[in-house]
């Protein structure tokens, strides 16, 4: 599941994980991803923190209190590289944190780090 | 360049280096050895032949082998032999040195200092079980420029998200606009200081653990073969030696740990290993 309110992000991050043999969804933010999970648990979510109706951490927080979406693997993606802010996006919950500008190798590491893609 | 020039570079980058390049990399040596001319204001690849005839300046000499063996790198690179050696090795290793409570590791190549990094990051994690420890990492490379960059710890954007998690980045590295720097503390941990693989390691003493990752790939058999021993002799005999993965040590010195890619210990019954009550 990717959730990014940004059409191009989508696509970059679509086709890097089709790429990879992974079968992607997306949402243009937080609250449509939330719904879309609920009714079909994903096996990650690659989510941007700055987003309208349901901002990253929103989201975040509905997915760990939702049944199944405790141990869903999140790497929050944002262009935001204030350390403190990567820091509290860990803190509440994300597994992992890319910043903007990435390129598929360090997504792919990302992947690895978490045991999804190795 | 001449071709008497590129034949001249090549028998010097062997003899030096026991790197082989054949007959067809003059751009690869061209694209890597420009920058290390226009610093040091040698006009061309042909004045540098000349000047490799008369002998070369030692800090140019050993610039043009940092650039020659500079290899892209990542934090953690290929993850496996880092988390055998926090699981495997580092829990080994405690138990087996608590009576001298000494651990001393060798990252040879250090490169961009990526691999010295994560070595200590790994460490830092496990500070709890090392208090009272004295550690050392040692992170050697050939090249000057190459170290020097080693030693800043300096990080694009995009190097430091490779293989690095981000847990480990905001609480190791401090961002500097764009760019992110690892912290005074870890920079301490690690001693860097430049080294020739070509050469006798046994002056840097001996060590629990080798990082020696896709150095020996770029050389003919008879100078990987010649590294593995001269690592032999310095790693402790119930040490751990990491390779790249696919590379191989020799055979006669080293066995395979089993099922993993590239992780070595001493092969049993062969003499060539130091036992840890040797170690000064």
């Amino acid at each position: 599941m990717v959730i990014d309110d940004s059409r191009v992000i989508r696509m970059v991050v679509r086709r890097i994980l089709e790429a990879m043999g992974l079968a992607v969804v997306d949402a243009a933010d937080g609250y449509t991803g939330l719904i879309a999970c609920r009714e079909a648990m994903p096996d990650l979510v690659v989510l941007d923190w700055n987003m309208p109706v349901m901002d990253g951490g929103g989201f975040l927080a509905e997915l760990r209190a939702s049944p199944g979406g405790e141990g869903v693997p999140v790497i929050v993606c944002s262009s935001d590289n204030d350390p403190a802010r990567i820091a509290a996006a860990l803190e509440a919950g994300a597994n992992e944190y890319v910043m903007k500008p990435f390129d598929a190798d360090i997504l792919h590491g990302k992947l690895a780090q978490l045991g999804i893609f190795r | 360049m001449k071709p008497a020039t590129y034949t001249a570079l090549s028998d010097w980058l062997y003899a030096r280096l026991g790197l082989s390049l054949g007959h067809d990399k003059a751009y690869l040596v061209e694209s890597r050895v420009a920058p290390v001319l226009r610093r040091h204001g040698i006009a061309s690849m042909d004045v540098l032949g000349a000047q490799l005839r008369r002998g070369l300046p030692e800090d140019v000499a050993r610039e043009i082998c940092g650039a020659m063996t500079a290899n892209e790198s990542a934090f953690f690179r290929d993850i496996r032999p880092y988390a055998h050696f926090a699981r495997v090795a580092l829990p080994a290793l405690l138990r087996a040195r608590a009576g001298t409570r000494r651990l001393r590791i060798w990252n040879a190549a250090a490169g961009g200092g990526q691999e010295a990094y994560s070595i200590a990051m790994l460490l830092h994690e496990a500070r709890a079980a090392l208090e009272g420890w004295a550690v050392e990492i040692v992170a050697t490379d050939i090249g000057d420029e190459v170290l020097r960059r080693a030693r800043e710890g300096v990080y694009t954007h995009f190097e430091i998200q490779r293989g690095l998690p981000a847990r480990l980045m905001v609480r190791h590295f401090i961002r500097q606009e764009d760019r992110w720097q690892a912290s005074p503390e870890l920079r301490a941990a690690i001693r860097f200081g430049a080294f020739n693989l070509m050469h006798d390691p046994r002056p840097l003493g001996v060590f629990d653990a080798v990082f020696c990752r896709y150095a020996l790939v770029q050389l003919e058999v008879a100078s990987r073969e010649a590294i593995s021993g001269r690592i032999a002799q310095i790693l402790a005999g119930d040490g751990f030696l990491y390779l790249g993965e696919g590379e191989v040590a020799r055979p006669a010195l080293f066995a395979p740990v089993p099922g993993e890619k590239g992780i070595f210990t001493h092969a049993p019954r062969v003499p060539g290993g130091v036992a840890p009550s040797l170690r000064p």
